[in-house]
């Protein structure tokens, strides 16, 4: 039973059409990566989904209702959530103070008891922080909670994101290159981190460059080349689809895949 | 998590230590008069500093608020009879609706657009209060009754130094409420990255304009208290020069932080009377010390000096 379905994607940009005709489903507890070279339409896709883009046909159902062009935070609010290929953290704001942002569709956010402070608000503060404090555990950033986001290392801010986009307890996560310039200790501790997520039933989508890492964890994997789908299949299917072969991970690719 | 409540709790404790202990050195009335000025003028910034600071909203036209509750206590009283306490809220009243009727459609701008948009909306406001003389003066302005409160008639300049130092206490005390609340991280979320902020969840619109609604009644309150204490108001009140000026003092003192917009209040304020000395070089003069300080305290005056003595303290 898929919790979040796409059908027949597509948008233009002044004519060149960098999504066309994508479909996807992801069951919960599923890991979904969605592979291609550069400028294949996979961020934009992400966009898409996560309704930053409207796209130009086609629809998307989130736990069978249609939420096509609905804006991100009304999908976030159905349980959608995602972290960016280029890091939006809330620089300056701390580490902590990130993630409990993250937790907004948990609070109660009304304006005038917060204008007064009233105990109930404290009282909210102090769980949001708590659940906060978790997260940030979970992902290992426990140590740096009180530090601005602004001045931490690369690979902790893209932990912090994941951390952020958990914070709302999504049902669906949607993780825009996780491991992009991390070195190898660091994507082995997202390469855990997404597993463990996925066990907890949330449905991931990923989108990643990292082929060692996509085909290590992924159950089915959805190859775009121009905006086009090109393949769909479980990671062996994938690897050894001459298609995908030829088109994307060229020989180079295919060597480094086997050996995953 | 404690350290920052202690923070709260320490900035207004300073706050009013200082307000009560100002009247002690002051040689005159008239020093209890700037000091009121700088209160009503730290009241409007702090407001500001909401939208400005914390959020990441440019208005250039705020004093269209200061002036809307100006002359709701000036006309309120005068014309319709309406006791001049009521009018004060009825001015906020109106400060918040048009804010949000306005802000509704301008806040989807960003940067220099919300900057040019919010200016016209301050234009046209200060052009209302000078065509519609039959109402408000005209250009000439109009005078204000004074504030009776249940009887006590609040006038004299050290009668109000009290009470706009106290309302600047609450309105401190306000804004560093929002600080550790869902709606006080929303706003500096949303300036950071508004994109992360949608989809994390939060509804961008939906604040920004809650913060534009905060920064209007903020002002109007304190258009109104500047109202009363001066028992005149005229058109300039509400005009570009003095939106100017409550940015600059929010800049000045330090985007996103309360005590800056106090400090920079009380820089902008006393500055010019302590100029007078220079005469015609007045206003170079500030000018000059306002470029240098912004030069050398980029981030305003409060964050780079604390920032210089925490470094100090480490080292």
């Amino acid at each position: 039973m898929s919790i979040l379905k796409a059908t027949d994607i597509g948008i233009s940009f002044g004519g060149v059409k960098a999504v066309d005709g994508v479909s996807f489903s992801v069951t919960p507890g599923q890991i979904l990566s969605i592979i291609g070279p550069n400028g294949a339409g996979k961020t934009t896709l992400f966009n898409i989904v996560s309704g930053v883009y409207a796209a130009s046909r086609g629809s998307i159902q989130l736990a069978n209702e249609d939420v096509t062009g609905l804006a991100p935070h009304k999908l976030a609010a159905r349980g959608l959530s995602r972290t960016f290929q280029n890091l939006q953290i809330f620089q300056r704001m701390t580490a902590c103070e990130n993630v409990m942002v993250g937790r907004h569709l948990r609070e109660n956010c009304s304006l005038l008891p917060a204008l007064f402070r009233t105990p109930a608000v404290t009282r909210q503060n102090r769980e949001t922080r708590t659940a906060a404090l978790d997260l940030l555990a979970y992902v290992g950033l426990k140590d740096v909670a009180d530090v601005p986001a602004g001045s931490l290392p690369y690979g902790a801010c893209k932990r912090l994101e994941v951390a952020r986009a958990l914070a709302a307890e999504p049902r669906v996560l949607l993780l825009d290159e996780p491991a992009a310039g991390c070195n190898a200790v660091e994507t082995e501790e997202i390469d855990h981190l997404i597993r463990q997520v996925a066990d907890r039933g949330v449905a991931v989508v990923l989108v990643e460059h990292d082929m060692k890492l996509v085909m290590k964890i992924s159950d089915r994997i959805l190859v775009l080349e121009r905006g086009r789908p090109l393949a769909e299949g479980t990671p062996r299917e994938v690897r050894d689809d001459p298609r995908v072969l030829e088109a994307y991970l060229g020989q180079h690719g295919a060597r480094e895949a086997a050996r995953a | 998590m404690r350290a920052l409540v202690n923070q709260r709790f320490i900035t207004l404790a300073v706050l009013a230590v200082v307000i009560a202990i100002l009247p002690l050195i002051f040689p005159s009335s008239y020093y209890f008069r700037v000091a009121s000025l700088v209160w009503v003028s730290a009241l409007a910034a702090i407001g500001l500093n909401i939208l400005m600071g914390q959020a990441g909203q440019v208005s250039l036209g705020h004093a269209a608020f200061f002036g809307i509750g100006a002359y709701a206590v000036a006309i309120g009283p005068t014309h319709l009879g309406i006791p001049p306490w009521v009018a004060i809220l009825i001015g906020a009243l109106l400060s918040a609706v048009l804010a949000y009727l306005v802000g509704r459609p301008i806040l989807r701008l960003k940067g220099h657009y919300l900057a040019i948009a919010t200016l016209g909306l301050g234009v046209l406001v200060a052009l209302v209060i000078t065509t519609e003389s039959r109402w408000t003066g005209g250009p000439d302005g109009m005078p204000v009754e004074r504030l009776s409160l249940f009887g006590w008639r609040v006038s004299g300049s050290y009668t109000w130094y009290w009470v706009t130092g106290g309302l600047l206490l609450i309105g401190t005390w306000i804004a560093l409420n929002l600080d550790e609340t869902p709606t006080g991280r929303a706003f500096r979320a949303l300036h950071d990255s508004e994109v992360a902020a949608q989809v994390v969840g939060l509804d961008v619109a939906r604040f920004k304009l809650q913060a534009f609604v905060i920064a209007a009644v903020y002002a109007s309150v304190a258009g109104s208290a500047l109202a009363f204490m001066n028992g005149f108001i005229n058109p300039d009140q509400a005009g570009f020069l003095h939106s100017v000026e409550l940015v600059t003092i929010v800049v000045i003192g330090g985007l996103g932080s309360v005590v800056g917009s106090i400090v920079g209040a009380a820089v902008l304020v006393t500055l010019p009377q302590a100029l007078t000395v220079f005469q015609e070089y007045e206003h170079l003069l500030l000018g000059l010390i306002i470029i240098v300080a912004m030069i050398f305290m980029r981030n305003g005056i409060v964050p780079s000096l604390s920032a210089l003595v925490f470094r100090r303290a480490r080292s």
